[in-house]
């Protein structure tokens, strides 16, 4: 939108907005979505192929810290039995792995995302084959037609806020660790990632959180994404009265003195 | 050029000579004071200021009329902003600046520029106004012969002293009811289901997965059915008390014996009320089972009975004991066994609230 | 030679003779051609009449003002809260106290049909169905923070320049209570809109009125009208924070203003001024213009920054839940102090006695700390007169490098009070800064108790070495950053004395003694202290811990004997003194400004007589 482009919103057609926002955004993925599971033979075939290319991308890429067999190495990197292909795909795709170097913990990095996304496809194959694990989500829940915003919401202060801030900035766990911002995420790392539970973050199984609900956290959070929260100026860190203070202790009473040394000066 | 200390010893002020106020400054003439173009540069400057002023104030009244109230727009540097707010706002801004600044700007350059001086007079009176007072309240005291009737003036103010109890006390007085037992009991009950919050579904024992949280209420407690059966006030206490936090973790990671008995195979419950003031203690890290309080950074360990690692709360988060039902979801095998929430001076001694009924 | 005139120091110290003559050309306006048009205006004799209005203005037309822009920092405060009065009697017209529950049926999506107080549904209708609300909204939230900044560098700068003096104590310790009301207003106006935000402070609050030793419980059941939350703890909080708290501020602040009529508001000290007279502009026409323009400033720029900025966005936050919360949460600034100290306090300060329980680990921090800092504050001018026993009218200020211990003490207070304040942000800093906020915590809990020795030390070195610059200036003069180089070849900078209006500002202050107390022996007959020789014995070393080190002024003597050492030293070589006469003459071209080098050095520190 430009400045000038005068939108019209009721919220229907916000609505609207809000969906071709997301297409927007989420073509480029939408594009390389995998195929629903079927039966099919030749399908078979092609998945075991995968497997196999996934673990040779594996064994050069994970192995020195998850194990030649993905068992885990102790203090160094967890077993990912069970982890699943969602996982696989949240932590690769997002870029927090493989991890550059030892850290609190590991931070979303897309633009160092070495894979394609058919390498990641082939990798998260290959650890779903090693034990069952969550899927990665179906897409028919991250279309987010038909979501709920308000219930998304609700949703959301219940389970996330407290951790990722009510306008989904981020905030501060123990010792170091965080919980990073919303903003700009992808829905499907957003949904893996409630479904895996990644590092200090708990899991959100589907009986917790069902598959509509988490759409519907997605759709809210992407309300916020897309500015439907922008009423009244801008928003300073989107960090609450921080931000306030921030503000009114630099520029707000900065101009207030800068005017008063004027009025208090002589004219030359 | 010289090095010396220049700081002598303390000096006595009244022996020593100083220097003398050299009175006022010379004063030095404005610009627009010499310069006749400079005094009309500067008086046109202040039309215009009050000029702007006036467009804004119109402007203001166009775009409360004009521009649609949904109207959003970019704005460079500060994003994508409602801009029928904005408008509302900076044509405010430029009518108010406009007749200030104008203001300012008339006085600094065209209105006299030389100061001048004021005395001041002691606050003090005068010795005469102070004999006067003097007469005064002596007159007064003896003449309505407070001096001799002490009985009057005792009277006048234990009258004086008690006639605002009755109107204090009542407001005082009726402003609450005093605490009973509220404080010692939740909606908990032996039976009553675990719910998840907001949506108010049971919860099976083997749906809560390892890693997994849960944010419960009790059964009849979740949603828009607490406030339709028990009113908003009895809700919203449900709300702020019955809150728990459900995980279930390694039984064999569990420290307490007691834990491990409350909960059903290491699936454990406790208090969502931080035992510091109050807040949720709502983050839940599932690689380390540390609980984290938002509001004061309070944390408790999970794999420790809930025990304070860090920060301000002294307590343990308090346990509710909970088991498995007929058809497998999770119940509550009691209320908690002790007050949830923050401290308070009766906590451990009941009969000081509730009498004979502790 | 020397023309030194002795008049009487201290107080009217000022040169009764020969007024500078002013060279200006003949003005636009001169005061004569005002008294030939003076009129009467013929409309405010009946109002006179009845009123006594003429007198009063006669008073106030002619009252004068000193010109700084530190003054206007307390007018800051006084217009913000002039514009929440404005803003918030608009508020006030859509404005719902209630706490009943309602489902929500507006325009922003994300909260339609969420069930919410009607207190947070109609704060959110104030946002997005007023048309205009919300800039109201965030003008009287803005003018409520621009009110207790003002207010907090207004007291500052009252602090560092020793404004609390006699006759001033009073209105110092109106200003303390003005501020706690104006922190404890703000609190009660940010906690009604009934948002996650906003609860979770009041359930805060809840949680430390419960930690009062004794009373805490029953306090608590009375406040909220039974157990958390309640209903009434919102219109009660609605009652306090329009009317209850505005009568009770408007009316202090009034007696505050009248305070500063009657004393007349102090002045910085220059050349003319003393702690007899106030210098500046009468209120007609000069300081009408400045202080209503400067109304129409503070409502402009808070005006732009409502517009620009926004602020306590409570759609965000959602309506409250007692079993909900958001990172990052923290209340307005002005009452993280407390909440930091709520956060740095270690839970062992809990203990039980007797079966009760005394949460210090929360009662220290809140409900102790509140007042505690106020008290302090409103006690402070009676401390320092006690300790200096200075029983006189103080209207001149000082800078706050000649009063280093007050200096130091006050930065110091400042320096524990913004470790309390950084503690409330320790969860916002570590995101930011990719810390700890174990780290943060500790380091915070630590620095609580260290910084301030240290800010106090550094700080009142600082302002004894700035004297110590000072003092150099005037015995030396000003260095022009010219350096000259004498035949023989040594190297001089040259030093341009200072005129007499730029060193009165330099040597007009007092430099105060430790107290001598010499009212009697310590001990009796039998060698016992006695109590007020022990007071006496505190109220020394007080007295000695403000002004040991203190450094005075140069005195006119002082002065000439620093130039006939340079004199001497300079005359050493004839051809230096000759070159630094020169430079130095050469650069005396400032109006005014008595032409001298060091050569002719007898006049220097004499009054000359135009």
């Amino acid at each position: 939108m430009t400045s000038l482009a005068a939108l019209r919103r009721s919220p229907i057609a916000l609505l609207v907005v809000l969906l071709l926002g997301l297409t927007f955004t989420g073509t480029a993925y939408a594009a390389l979505q995998p195929t629903a599971p079927t039966t099919d033979v030749a399908a078979a075939a092609t998945q075991a192929e995968d497997v196999e290319e996934g673990r040779k991308l594996f064994l050069a890429n994970c192995a020195t810290c998850h194990g030649t067999n993905a068992e885990g190495v102790d203090e160094v990197g967890p077993s990912l039995h069970g982890v699943g292909a969602a996982s696989v795909h949240f932590q690769v795709a997002t870029g927090r792995m493989p991890l550059p170097a030892p850290d609190v913990q590991a931070s979303r990095n897309e633009d160092q995302v070495k894979f394609s996304e058919r390498e990641i496809e082939q990798m998260a194959a290959y650890v779903a084959s090693l034990a069952p694990g969550p899927e990665r989500p179906d897409a028919q829940y991250l279309d987010l037609e038909g979501a709920d915003i308000a219930a998304g919401g609700a949703a959301y202060r219940t389970n996330c806020a407290m951790c990722h801030n009510s306008s989904g900035s981020g905030g501060a766990l123990t010792r170091g660790k965080f919980a990073p911002t919303l903003m700009g995420v992808d829905e499907e790392h957003i949904y893996e990632a409630m479904l895996t539970g990644p590092q200090a973050m708990p899991v959100f199984n589907d009986q917790n959180l069902t598959p509509q609900e988490k759409e519907n956290i997605i759709a809210f959070l992407k309300f916020i994404e897309e500015g439907g929260n922008a009423h009244g100026g801008a928003g300073i860190g989107n960090v609450g009265p921080a931000g306030d203070a921030l503000f009114i202790w630099t520029i707000g009473i900065g101009t207030m003195i800068a005017l008063a040394v004027w009025i208090g000066r002589k004219a030359a | 050029m010289s090095t010396h200390d220049n700081t002598p010893a303390v000096v006595d002020q009244t022996t020593h000579d100083r220097f003398p106020n050299p009175g006022m400054p010379p004063h030095r003439p404005r610009r627009a004071d010499v310069d006749e173009r400079a005094s009309r540069r500067a008086a046109l400057q202040v039309v215009i200021f009050f000029t702007l002023s006036a467009l804004g104030s119109i402007a203001f009244l166009v775009a409360y009329y004009v521009i649609d109230p949904e109207l959003k727009g970019t704005i460079i540097g500060i994003g994508e902003i409602n801009l029928f707010h904005a408008a509302l706002g900076v044509t405010m801004a430029m009518s108010l600046l406009g007749i200030g600044l104008g203001a300012v700007h008339w006085a600094k350059t065209l209105m006299p520029d030389e100061e001048v001086a004021e005395d001041r007079h002691p606050p003090a009176a005068s010795d005469e106004d102070k004999a006067a007072v003097a007469q005064q309240l002596s007159h007064g005291w003896r003449s309505s012969q407070l001096n001799r009737r002490t009985a009057i003036l005792g009277s006048a103010g234990g009258a004086l002293g008690l006639f605002a109890l009755p109107l204090i006390v009542p407001v005082a007085a009726g402003l609450g009811p005093r605490p009973r037992g509220e404080l010692y009991r939740t909606h908990w009950q032996d039976g009553l289901r675990l719910m998840i919050d907001p949506s108010g579904a049971p919860i099976r024992a083997a749906d809560v997965t390892q890693g997994s949280v849960f944010h419960v209420m009790p059964e009849g407690w979740v949603g828009h059915q607490a406030f339709e059966e028990h009113g908003a006030e009895e809700a919203m206490i449900s709300k702020s008390k019955d809150q728990v936090i459900l995980v279930r973790l390694d039984p064999s990671i569990i420290k307490s014996q007691k834990q491990r008995d409350w909960g059903v195979d290491g699936i454990v419950a406790y208090s969502k009320v931080c035992t510091h003031v109050g807040c949720p203690v709502a983050l839940y890290e599932q690689n380390t089972h540390h609980l984290l309080c938002p509001c004061h950074q309070s944390t408790f360990d999970m794999t420790d009975d809930c025990k304070v690692i860090f920060g301000p709360a002294k307590r343990p988060l308090p346990q509710l004991p909970i088991t498995v039902d007929d058809e497998g979801y999770l119940v509550a095998a009691d209320d908690f066994r002790e007050p949830v929430g923050p401290s308070f001076f009766e906590r451990e001694r009941p009969g000081l609230l509730m009498g004979d009924d502790a | 030679m020397s023309t030194t005139r002795h008049v009487p120091q201290g107080a009217d110290g000022v040169r009764t003779d020969g007024p500078v003559v002013d060279e200006a050309p003949p003005p636009a306006y001169s005061p004569d051609q005002a008294s030939r048009d003076a009129k009467f205006p013929g409309v405010l004799g009946p109002v006179d009449e009845r009123t006594g209005l003429v007198k009063a203005m006669r008073f106030g037309l002619g009252k004068v003002f000193p010109d700084h822009w530190s003054f206007l920092l307390g007018e800051i405060a006084m217009y913000s809260m002039v514009i929440c009065l404005i803003t918030g009697t608009f508020l006030t017209f859509w404005f719902v106290p209630s706490m009943g529950h309602i489902t929500y049926d507006g325009s922003y999506v994300p909260l339609k049909g969420v069930g919410m107080s009607e207190a947070y549904a109609s704060t959110l209708d104030i946002s997005f169905e007023v048309k205009g609300g919300l800039l109201m909204r965030q003008l009287h939230h803005w003018a409520a923070l621009f009110f207790i900044v003002g207010l907090a560098l207004h007291a500052a700068r009252v602090f560092f320049t020793g404004a609390f003096r006699k006759p001033r104590e009073l209105n110092w310790v109106i200003g303390v209570v003005l501020a706690l009301l104006a922190i404890i207003e703000g609190f009660a106006g940010y906690s009604l809109p009934d948002d996650l935000l906003s609860g979770t402070g009041i359930r805060a609050m809840n949680g430390f009125m419960m930690s009062a030793p004794v009373i805490g419980t029953w306090m608590t059941f009375f406040i909220f009208g039974g157990e958390f939350p309640g209903e009434a703890i919102i219109p009660r909080l609605f009652i306090a924070h329009v009317l209850l708290l505005p009568a009770i501020l408007v009316g202090l602040f009034v007696a505050h203003i009248s305070l500063v009529v009657i004393h007349k508001h102090t002045q910085f000290p220059g050349p003319g001024r003393t702690d007899g007279n106030v210098v500046g502009f009468p209120v007609m026409p000069v300081y009408a213009a400045k202080a209503g323009g400067f109304f129409f400033v503070v409502f402009g720029v808070t005006a732009l920054v409502s517009a620009l900025v926004q602020i306590n966005p409570v759609w965000v936050f959602g309506p409250y839940d007692p079993s909900q919360v958001t990172a990052g949460s923290q209340p307005d600034f002005y009452m993280w102090f407390s909440d930091g100290a709520l956060r740095l306090l270690p839970g062992f300060l809990e203990f039980t006695l007797f079966d009760t329980v005394w949460s210090m680990n929360i009662f220290l921090g809140s409900l102790l700390l509140l007042p505690l800092v106020f008290i302090i504050m409103g006690v402070y001018p009676f401390i320092e007169a006690w300790v200096t026993g200075d029983r006189r009218e103080h209207h001149l200020l000082q800078r706050p490098r000649n009063a280093p211990v007050r200096t130091a003490i006050g930065l110091a207070a400042i320096s524990m009070y913004l470790v309390l304040s950084l503690a409330t942000i320790n969860d916002i800093l570590a995101i930011k800064l990719q810390l700890s906020i174990n780290d943060i915590t500790i380091i915070l809990r630590t620095a609580f108790f260290v910084l301030p020795v240290i800010v106090f030390f550094v700080v009142k070195r600082l302002c004894l070495s700035l004297q110590r610059h000072d003092r150099e200036k005037v015995l030396h003069g000003r260095e022009t950053g010219r350096i000259v180089r004498t035949p023989e070849g040594r190297f001089f900078e040259v030093h341009e004395p200072l005129d007499e209006y730029e060193r009165w500002h330099l040597v007009n202050h007092e430099t105060p003694t430790p107290l001598a107390l010499t009212d009697g022996a310590e001990r009796d007959v039998h060698g016992v202290r006695r109590p007020a020789a022990l007071a006496g014995g505190l109220r020394r070393s007080l007295s000695n811990f403000f002004y040991k080190d203190s450094i005075p002024a140069v005195t006119p003597a002082e002065l000439a004997a620093a130039h006939h050492h340079g004199e001497h030293e300079a005359l050493d070589t004839p051809g230096a003194a000759a070159a630094i006469g020169q430079h130095g003459e050469a650069v005396s071209d400032i109006p005014g400004a008595p032409v001298s080098g060091h050569v002719e050095d007898e006049n220097v520190g004499a009054v000359r007589d135009s």
